[in-house]
């Protein structure tokens, strides 16, 4: 695949005295959606926060769309087409589900049709469209946090665990949403531990492990290696299926 | 046996060494060496601020906490001895009383705000300290008919430390030993036990604990040290302290009052010479608190005397007027924080 | 959590209503101990304006604390140095002050505020760049230069408009009082009350209804994502310090008339009311920050009046019970 959108080329990053990632490579191809998988404390959500430029690399590259955007500041990198939907899911609990929307939509008013089409998957959207997002569930603040990041079209979107202690009914609204995503033409890079999400989603797979990139491969060719499977990401599968 | 006095923590620089010697040997021949009423109180005042500005340094340097309250301890210590003696007539009695009154005043407000204060949220400590310091001071002056209010009180102390008092009825090495020299070295003698003990304290298990907790928060607490229980402890000990220091302020001068004591200028003079000398080594108090004493001296006078230069320069003689002394101090302090963030003793031991 | 939750009506919210009850608790507790109506209602006046006007000063304060983790030791410096730009006008333009007009006083009172929020803005400006900018996220440093900035900007007052007193007549229309019956209120409490509720009003607005609002409140909440949605946070927080300090010139212009007296600590004065008014509101909240500022400057004139020589104590009073009923302040800010 020429051309990527984005290319990790021996990233390491540092924080304060731990050695986080030890040199990440990987590449995101335009229009797939890579899934990136991994155990805890392997070093994913360093990796989005260091493309998203939270954290500094100390060494290496982050090229996105033939730019090295690494050790830039955030509000660039955002500004670049970089949306980041984390693992915190970072809303805004004293600001309305409205306002949330206000401020993702950098350039002006949310667009009409791109918010029907929102609320098509995650309705709860327009029921509470003027309560304070603190008062949301789980679910509905993850469905809002995403639903920032797809308020306007992004180049590129990063997604730290969405279906983390979220609901089963939820998560197949997720998936409708990511898959009508992908039909669009839209570039995510996912971080998952919920293999059979990831599994329905990927194009793309990487895994990681301590701070290092120990395996590329297509989803599908991956989905059908339970041994790979098992020998990759052993624990964190028992634990989460 | 030095090794043993100084808990094992040695300048570790030979300059540092040299500077130390020198205020040591300097303080300790101080009435013999440089007669006049001018130059031993400069010597006592120097005394009593090593261990004030000391006692600070644990809590900003070694524990990491700003406190504003500092002159508070202190003037509760000068206060206790002080109305005590005024009230009880100039004995021992009187001192023991005022002594034992103040330490208990000064460590159970300084338990009260730590533990308060602490545990709800560092960054709240600052604030608070400065309300509570500013309210002791209003509160100091306003209760005149027992503080003496601004003219604060001046007292009789017992016969021993009187000007008057001779210990020996022949001069030691061509001085009379008046009572104002005994005052100056039992002042001497309890601020060198006071720095020593305080050495001995940071050097301890508990002094390391303070600093684990200075460097990071989370792990100390993670380690299972009880950081707020580590933190009021080290205010109550550094509160103790400040209101010894007090109390000697209260000997040596026979008089005590807010301006003296209470001001925010004292608390900034005192934030001054630990950040001068170098935040987080009591070595610095040491060299901050004498370089700052004899720089107040005698620089206020060269002031003084630039401003008179100056006149007719518009701006000029206003900027060096000796009043403006606090104005050149708060350049002083912001570019020592910017430039020097370890101080004098900081650099030396860079260097060393 | 369930997806069944969803489809139910609206979440039950609670408003969190207890905080702002206290402020007619405190009057109506007030009322009894000091016995005569006239008595309190003077005091209830005079405690309305003086929060005003400490709210004014303090909401810079804890917008700026809440947004970037700063804290400001020198905010007092804005207060003195507003109150004394508007000596530029005043004491040229004496004559519009001592007329008795009332289009001319409040001509003047308006170009002196303007003078001063310029100028103590502006000097807010220089003072983040210089000060503050080098040290961000180094608390220990932080509260050290800025004291340090405190200081040299007080002296500098010294130097440029000497040590003693200054006296701020009042404008002669604003002099005197009115009386309801057997309440005589002070004219200039009234335009206090009135000027304070105008900027809590704008700021109530600004807050709420504009992109930029918005962002300030977010950014107190979470100033990371605000980042990773592409907005510059520090740029939004130089806006706030400007505006903050610029407000904290304003209060200090009120402080001065109310006053009528004018020494370069008129802002060190101030401070100590104000960090209690804000860690009693709690940091970064202007909601807490308001009912905060009321809540001691009543205390204060009622304690001044009922108690005189504790009148200072009580502020820490009421701050320790509050912080033992919400240890984080009357109305805690999210953070991350």
């Amino acid at each position: 695949m020429a051309d990527p959108i984005l290319r990790l080329e021996g990233v390491h990053t540092h924080i304060g005295q731990y050695h986080i990632l030890q040199g990440v490579d990987f590449e995101v191809p335009r229009g797939e959606l890579t899934v990136l998988l991994g155990r805890n404390g392997a070093g994913k959500t360093t990796t989005l926060r260091t493309i998203m430029g939270l954290w500094k690399p100390s060494r290496g590259r982050v090229v996105f769309d033939g730019q090295d955007i690494g050790g830039r500041d955030t509000p660039d990198i955002a500004q670049g087409g970089i949306a980041y939907v984390p693992e915190a899911m970072g809303i805004f609990a004293d600001l309305t589900v409205r306002e949330n929307m206000i401020l993702a939509a950098r350039d002006g008013a949310p667009d009409q049709a791109r918010l029907d089409w929102i609320f098509s998957f995650f309705p709860a959207l327009k029921k509470f469209w003027s309560l304070a997002a603190g008062h949301l569930s789980g679910g509905q603040k993850q469905m809002l946090s995403i639903a920032r990041a797809v308020v306007e079209p992004r180049r590129l979107i990063l997604i730290d665990e969405p279906t983390k202690g979220i609901a089963p009914a939820i998560i197949e609204n997720m998936i409708r949403a990511f898959q009508d995503l992908k039909r669009s033409d839209t570039t995510i890079l996912l971080v998952e531990q919920n293999f059979r999400f990831a599994s329905m989603l990927g194009d793309g797979v990487v895994v990681m492990d301590d701070g290092r990139i120990v395996h590329r491969d297509r989803m599908a060719a991956l989905a059908g290696d339970p041994a790979a499977q098992t020998r990759l990401l052993g624990l964190s599968l028992d634990a989460h299926q | 046996m030095l090794r043993t006095l100084l808990s094992d923590d040695l300048p570790k620089s030979r300059v540092l060494s040299v500077l130390l010697l020198v205020v040591f040997v300097g303080l300790a021949v101080a009435p013999f060496a440089f007669p006049g009423a001018q130059a031993i109180n400069t010597a006592a005042r120097i005394c009593v601020f090593i261990v004030l500005v000391a006692s600070y340094d644990l809590l900003l340097g070694y524990t990491g906490i700003v406190s504003f309250a500092h002159t508070m301890f202190y003037g509760i210590g000068a206060y206790g001895v002080g109305l005590s003696l005024f009230a009880l007539g100039g004995g021992w009695g009187a001192i023991g009383l005022g002594l034992l009154v103040a330490l208990v005043v000064g460590v159970a407000l300084a338990f009260a705000i730590g533990l308060f204060s602490l545990r709800v949220r560092a960054i709240f400590y600052a604030m608070i300290t400065l309300a509570v310091a500013s309210a002791f001071a209003i509160l100091a002056s306003q209760l005149s008919e027992i503080t003496g209010g601004e003219d604060g009180r001046s007292f009789r102390v017992p016969e021993i430390l009187r000007p008057g008092f001779r210990l020996f009825a022949e001069p030691v090495l061509g001085l009379d030993i008046s009572g104002r020299v005994v005052t100056y070295y039992l002042v001497f003698l309890a601020a060198l036990a006071l720095f020593l003990m305080m050495l001995r304290v940071v050097n301890s298990p508990f002094g390391r604990v303070l600093q684990a907790i200075r460097e990071n928060d989370f792990r100390a607490e993670a380690l299972g040290y009880r950081t707020v229980y580590y933190r009021t402890a080290a205010n109550c000990l550094a509160a103790a302290v400040a209101v010894l220091a007090g109390c000697l302020n209260a000997l040596w001068l026979r008089y005590t009052g807010p301006a003296v004591t209470l001001s925010l200028e004292i608390m900034l003079d005192i934030l001054l010479m630990v950040v001068i000398g170098g935040m987080g080594t009591l070595y610095g108090a040491v060299i901050g608190a004498t370089l700052f004493i004899l720089a107040q001296n005698y620089l206020q006078k060269l002031m003084g005397a630039a401003s008179a230069a100056t006149k007719g320069i518009p701006l000029l003689p206003q900027l060096l007027h000796p009043d403006r002394w606090l104005l050149w101090l708060g350049v002083l302090f912001v570019l020592s924080v910017y430039f020097f963030p370890t101080g004098i003793v900081g650099r030396l031991r860079r260097k060393a | 959590m369930t997806s069944a939750a969803d489809d139910t009506g609206l979440p039950r919210v609670k408003l969190d209503y207890l905080p702002a009850l206290l402020v007619p608790g405190l009057m109506i507790v007030a009322a009894p101990l000091i016995g005569s109506g006239s008595t309190w209602a003077t005091l209830t006046v005079a405690g309305l304006a003086m929060g005003m006007m400490i709210f004014i000063i303090a909401s810079g304060l804890t917008l700026v604390f809440g947004l970037m983790d700063v804290l400001n030791f020198g905010h007092g410096a804005f207060i003195s140095i507003g109150a004394y730009l508007a000596l530029i006008v005043v004491v040229p333009l004496a004559p519009w002050f001592a007329a008795d007009s009332l289009p001319l006083n409040l001509a003047g009172l308006l170009l002196a505020i303007l003078v001063a929020m310029a100028g103590s803005g502006a000097l807010g400006y220089a003072f983040e760049r210089v000060l503050i900018m080098p040290v961000y996220g180094q608390h220990l440093k932080q509260i050290l230069i800025t004291m340090g900035g405190l200081i040299v900007a007080e002296q500098m007052i010294h130097v440029v408009w000497g040590a003693q007193q200054v006296a701020m007549p009042l404008p002669t229309a604003f002099r005197g009082a009115i009386t309801f019956g057997d309440i005589a209120v002070e004219k200039y409490r009234l335009i206090a009350v009135c000027i304070g509720l105008v900027v809590f009003g704008a700021m109530f607005l600004v807050l709420n209804r504009t992109k930029i609002g918005l962002l300030i409140r977010a950014g107190v909440e979470n100033g990371e994502m605000v980042e990773a949605l592409g907005y510059r946070i520090r740029r939004l927080f130089v806006g706030v310090f400007v505006a903050g300090s610029a407000l904290a010139g304003l209060g200090g212009v009120m402080w001065a008339f109310y006053r009528e007296t004018l020494t370069a600590n008129i802002g060190g004065e101030v401070m100590i009311m104000v960090f209690i008014v804000i860690i009693i509101g709690g940091l970064g909240s202007v909601g807490g920050c308001f009912l905060g500022a009321l809540l001691v400057a009543l205390t204060a004139n009622y304690t001044a009046f009922l108690a005189p020589k504790v009148a200072l104590g009580s502020n820490i009073l009421l701050m320790v019970l509050v912080l033992m009923w919400r240890p984080m302040g009357l109305y805690p800010v999210a953070k991350r």
